[in-house]
């Protein structure tokens, strides 16, 4: 008879190669698929969603196999998951740790919030600047030059 | 330090360093002493207004035309290709196929920029959306320095709609490079939003809160009033209420420093009463004059014609 550990290990069963994206904020994980577009990917990708988690309570996972991501698509979940940290398996074992970093711009990952921002209103991409806070995070449009805080994101370019 | 403005786009206000913006003052003087009928003689501005306008587009218009270049362009969009779908990228890539500098002024947030990227010829940005208008806050600088004959450390108070007063934000953040001590004098609703709070606090730029004109207007060297607009209230009564606490009259300038004057980006509706208009204190309309010597010098100084 197997201890609930060792199902554990079934639940979520490891890859071979590809990347584990781990302490993803509970119920993030279906926007981080789309946002990376892992819906077209050819090989397996598997979602776990509210995992306990000592650091988060809840968190998702998301392993995908058989794609490595960089540090620039993982840059990408800045706003989503900002303390998603990103796992690099190569044969079984874990090649490469990195966490996700939040970059001083961000080019076609959200639409602008606001109705009247011309990039609401024309086809063209959105870029925003972000500025750390003490808690969170500010982004600043770069056309219409609002200013927003994480929770204000509600749409992402997918 | 040399400016050189050749070219650039004027969208933004935060652009413009503390030197670009004297140079700009200083081409203004200059400009309303010694007028340069053929300054610009053979040039060609567009003027792109998508939404209308009064003040800025006459000016600018007026601007061109004084300084000796020509004007082509429409004041209502319904004239033009956008009433077809056309993209603002494509109308302004094509527009500046035709000319040598674009004014323009267009409803959403952000479309000067966007113009900005489809054409390689200055764009004057004479107001988009609710965002910036960066030729009323050199023409507001202009007019400061003219009537105190100083910009540095000045009292500067603004008074009235401070939360959507696109103005108002410009001023404020083009006036933190002169170490101005502001007050903002706005119902709670439409006090100063934080974020230009929190850029003046970090800038340490010295500002606070009133709620009544009388509380400041006799520590300020300016006041500068704004428009409250009705439809801002979602309850009519809260309106009503406070729609006189934000009005101007001429027994309230009687203690008030020799040196004040009251501007005001016009149009006004109530809140300067008539009999401000002849004492010594008003100066909206000088203001308003002076659009026409910031604009002319921005024209100028973009097409290289003067540093």
């Amino acid at each position: 008879m197997k201890n609930e550990k060792q199902l554990r290990t079934f639940k979520v069963f490891a890859i071979k190669e590809g990347t584990v994206i781990d302490h993803i904020p509970a119920g993030q994980a279906l926007k981080i698929i789309q946002i990376l577009k892992l819906y077209s990917h050819d090989h397996i990708v598997t979602t776990g969603l509210n995992f306990p988690s000592k650091t988060l309570g809840k968190k998702d996972i998301v392993k995908v196999e058989n794609r490595e991501l960089t540090q620039d698509e993982a840059n990408k979940l800045a706003i989503l998951a900002p303390t998603a940290t990103i796992n690099i398996i190569r044969n079984f074992e874990l090649a490469k740790k990195f966490l996700v970093e939040i970059p001083k711009q961000l080019s076609k990952v959200i639409f602008c919030p606001n109705p009247k921002c011309i990039t609401n209103h024309e086809n063209m991409h959105t870029l925003f600047y972000t500025k750390k806070e003490k808690v969170g995070l500010k982004l600043q449009c770069h056309y219409c030059e609002k200013i927003f805080s994480q929770n204000d994101i509600k749409e992402y370019c997918v | 330090m040399a400016t050189n403005l050749k070219g650039r786009d004027i969208i933004s206000i935060k652009e413009l360093s503390k030197e670009e913006i004297l140079a700009i003052l200083k081409n203004a003087y200059d400009l309303k002493k010694s007028p340069k009928p053929k300054l610009l003689d053979g040039y060609v501005m567009g003027s792109c207004f998508f939404e209308p306008s009064t003040r800025t587009r006459l000016s600018f218009e007026t601007a061109m035309q004084r300084l000796g270049g020509r004007v082509v362009g429409f004041a209502d969009p319904s004239v033009t290709s956008s009433k077809k779908g056309e993209t603002l990228y494509d109308g302004m890539k094509i527009i500046g196929q035709y000319v040598d500098a674009i004014a323009m002024r267009h409803p959403l947030d952000g479309s000067a920029r966007r113009a900005a990227e489809a054409t390689d010829k200055p764009i004057l940005n004479g107001g988009d959306g609710a965002n910036q208008h960066p030729t009323q806050t050199l023409l507001d600088l202009f007019t400061i320095k003219e009537c105190q004959k100083k910009l540095e450390g000045l009292d500067i108070a603004m008074v009235g709609d401070l939360k959507y007063g696109r103005t108002t934000h410009s001023l404020a953040q083009a006036l933190t490079h002169f170490g101005a001590r502001l007050y903002f004098v706005a119902p709670d609703s439409l006090q100063m939003p934080s974020y230009i709070c929190d850029e003046l606090a970090e800038k340490k730029i010295k500002f606070s809160l009133h709620s009544k004109i009388e509380e400041v207007i006799n520590k300020v060297d300016i006041l500068y009033m704004t428009r409250i607009q009705g439809e801002r209230f979602a309850d009519p009564m809260e309106y009503e209420k406070i729609k006189n606490v934000f009005v101007l009259n001429a027994k309230m300038l009687e203690k008030s420093r020799a040196n004040m004057k009251v501007l005001h980006p016009l149009p006004r509706v109530g809140e300067i009463e008539t009999n401000v208009d002849t004492t010594k204190h008003a100066y909206y309309f000088e203001q308003a004059e002076n659009g026409l010597y910031a604009r002319q010098a921005l024209l100028a100084m973009v097409l290289g014609k003067i540093k």
